[in-house]
């Protein structure tokens, strides 16, 4: 298969090369990524073009990319001070309004050319991420983006009804950000004065029970490496 | 009291659910209706969230395996194949060739699982109590051959990363003595599971194809049947592609699509199945195509079986990365006492990279979005459940159909909600 997702990459460079740039990815994937002012353009092409035709928008993804990359334990090099030596100090938190954290991954599929495409498109403004909405191109955007929305926080410019889809009615926050705590803000509790179920703060304590650790283990990074495409 | 004048008529919005037997769960439908014809449908879904994605972040790969099974409760391990498919393509490994056989066996059995919990729910909804009980007992024979590998009934966890958790049974459960069964019942009813777990499922096999023609005998021309089913939520292949179907909504839509056969993953390229394909798009084709799915699977586990009872061998790749110590190597060998400690306290990394795994559930298409950065837990986990875009072109399915005919839909589609909220 790795050789018509090399042919398919030939076709969908021809075609966007100005909007769109290739990113690694394994070697019977082909992925994506675009600028969130060509997005629609891009879009349209990849289901227009015969030599295309991606029909269909199987799966559409928010992240947050606020740690990636930040792990809770030092593995690289060895410290003197202690059982717990290997925790990493607070202060390398990442900063939650650096640019880019936000991106929304689209999964592509061409039922005419049994392709898959990935592309990836990341939100410019973290503070109120936002990118067009796909739903005009494909129709099955319509739900994917509103849990986007609900989870993430990103808005669909031109959605026509973007409401919250999985949380609770009156949910506050976007739950699926990673500065949002696992056991949520809020609790819900019978209240036998008032006679009706209220909202508390939660009494649960935050905590790790399994480190983040990163590893670069030489044994399975080759994998990955595909000799097409530089890394 | 006076009849209200014509311009005061307005349109009745009516709540279905989230407590209904027919609402498959916990769906609530806000229906907006102009008499009994459906006007707007707005599906107000999330019930059963429970932030599976975001609970997979906090933990090691494998100890979201389980959460896998409580997605689709009923295609238990269709969902974890996905996962642990999208595990394996990033770690760059392969399961051995009996572990992906043992694979394509349980996710057909899971299909068999999957349509008999839709058949009788769907045909009870619109009014055939027999096939439920009917198919009820199908099901509760695959349910022990889950319970015999696996330990439980449902949630199975049998999956890992590398193969699956271990080798096929000997032998199968047997049933007791008890004030409601006699000695003779008992005997009747052990007499399949005499042999190993591979006789029992061959016999299930054998039997089967008459089961099923039970249940078409009781349904495929029942005159009620198919006035509830011909030509409701018709929907054309072009739309269907547009809403994003899968697995059968999209083949009762007349799209000759299964990822088993365009993408085949694990041996599915070494059966040998035929993919049954709708015409009308309405939802008595989509229960044909699942009727129809049922004896292909039945086919499939055929062949798996075959194979299975020729080629012993290993059913876990021999890497220490991914497969813990031996039990009995740890009671003498440090090192094996401390690479088990690591292996279930810190879990194995996976390099860093994103994949897009999907299988063919039996709703549709599962897929697994998994993001790594280098560490021993996801970044991010999406899962991509079929009845999720399913259930977002209800109102389109309904829009004009009568309130009873929204029960028909919903269980045309196979809605699960634990794949739907997640």
């Amino acid at each position: 298969m790795s050789e018509s997702v090399e042919a398919l990459a030939g076709k969908v460079d021809a075609l966007l090369e100005a909007s769109v740039r290739r990113v690694p990815a394994l070697a019977h994937e082909l992925a994506y990524e675009t600028d969130a002012g060509a997005l629609l353009g891009v879009c349209r092409t990849l289901r227009d073009r015969a030599e295309l035709r991606f029909e269909m928008l199987m799966d559409l993804a928010g992240v947050d990319y606020l740690h990636f990359g930040y792990d809770d334990w030092q593995t690289e090099s060895a410290t003197r001070s202690g059982f717990s030596r290997a925790r990493l100090p607070q202060e390398a938190a990442p900063n939650p309004d650096a640019p880019g954290r936000f991106a929304v991954v689209y999964q592509l599929l061409s039922i005419a050319h049994n392709q898959r495409l990935r592309l990836k498109v990341r939100c410019p403004d973290t503070a109120e991420p936002a990118v067009d909405s796909v739903i005009d191109v494909w129709a099955s955007a319509n739900w994917f983006e509103r849990e986007a929305f609900d989870l993430f926080g990103i808005v669909f410019r031109g959605h026509p009804d973007l409401r919250r889809i999985l949380t609770d009615y009156g949910f506050i926050g976007h739950p699926f950000r990673k500065d949002f705590p696992l056991t949520g803000n809020v609790e819900v509790q019978y209240d036998p004065d008032k006679q009706r179920v209220v909202y508390r703060p939660v009494s649960i304590v935050p905590r790790v029970l399994v480190p983040k650790v990163i590893r670069h283990d030489h044994r399975y990074e080759p994998a990955l490496r595909d000799p097409q495409v530089p890394r | 009291m006076a009849a209200a004048p014509l311009n005061e008529i307005r349109n009745y919005t009516m709540n279905f659910g989230p407590q209904h037997p027919a609402a498959h769960g916990v769906l609530r439908l806000v229906l907006e209706m102009d008499g009994e014809v459906i006007q707007k449908a707005d599906p107000h879904i999330g019930l059963l969230h429970r932030g599976t994605e975001k609970l997979a972040e906090s933990k090691p790969f494998n100890q979201s395996i389980g959460y896998m099974d409580r997605l689709d409760y009923v295609s238990m391990m269709c969902s974890e194949h996905a996962y642990v498919l999208a595990i394996e393509r990033l770690l760059g490994i392969e399961p051995p060739e009996r572990a992906q056989y043992i694979r394509v066996l349980f996710d057909e059995i899971t299909r068999i699982l999957n349509h008999h919990l839709w058949l009788g729910s769907h045909g009870l909804d619109i009014g055939a109590m027999t096939v439920f009980l009917l198919a009820f007992k199908q099901r509760e024979e695959l349910m022990d051959v889950y319970e015999a590998v696996s330990g439980t009934r449902m949630h199975a966890t049998y999956y890992r990363p590398g193969g699956v958790y271990r080798d096929l049974p000997d032998s199968m459960p047997k049933y007791q003595v008890t004030r409601w069964h006699s000695a003779r019942d008992v005997a009747r009813l052990n007499e399949a599971r005499s042999g190993t777990m591979l006789d029992f499922i061959q016999a299930f096999t054998e039997q089967f194809p008459a089961a099923v023609d039970d249940y078409e005998a009781l349904l495929t021309d029942n005159r009620i049947w198919k006035q509830r089913t011909v030509n409701i939520g018709v929907v054309t292949p072009e739309r269907a592609m547009q809403l994003g179907f899968s697995g059968p909504m999209l083949r009762g839509s007349g799209i000759a699509w299964d990822l088993r056969k365009k993408q085949p993953y694990e041996v599915y390229d070494r059966m040998d199945f035929d993919v049954p394909v709708g015409v009308n798009g309405d939802c008595y084709d989509r229960y044909l195509v699942r009727i129809e799915e049922m004896r292909q699977s039945n086919r499939i586990i055929r062949q798996c079986v075959e194979w299975l009872r020729a080629h012993p061998g290993p059913v876990m790749i021999d890497d220490r990365k991914v497969r813990p110590p031996r039990r009995e190597r740890m009671k003498e060998d440090m090192e094996s006492l401390i690479h088990h400690f690591k292996f279930f306290t810190e879990g194995y990394e996976v390099p860093a990279g994103e994949t897009y795994a999907a299988v063919e559930a039996p709703k549709g298409e599962f897929g697994v979005y998994l993001i790594s950065d280098g560490a021993n837990k996801p970044y991010r986990l999406k899962c991509r459940a079929p009845g999720f875009a399913h259930l977002a072109a209800l109102e389109e399915m309904v829009k004009g159909h009568m309130l009873a005919d929204v029960v028909a839909v919903i269980g045309t589609q196979d809605i699960v909600f634990g794949e739907i909220d997640r």
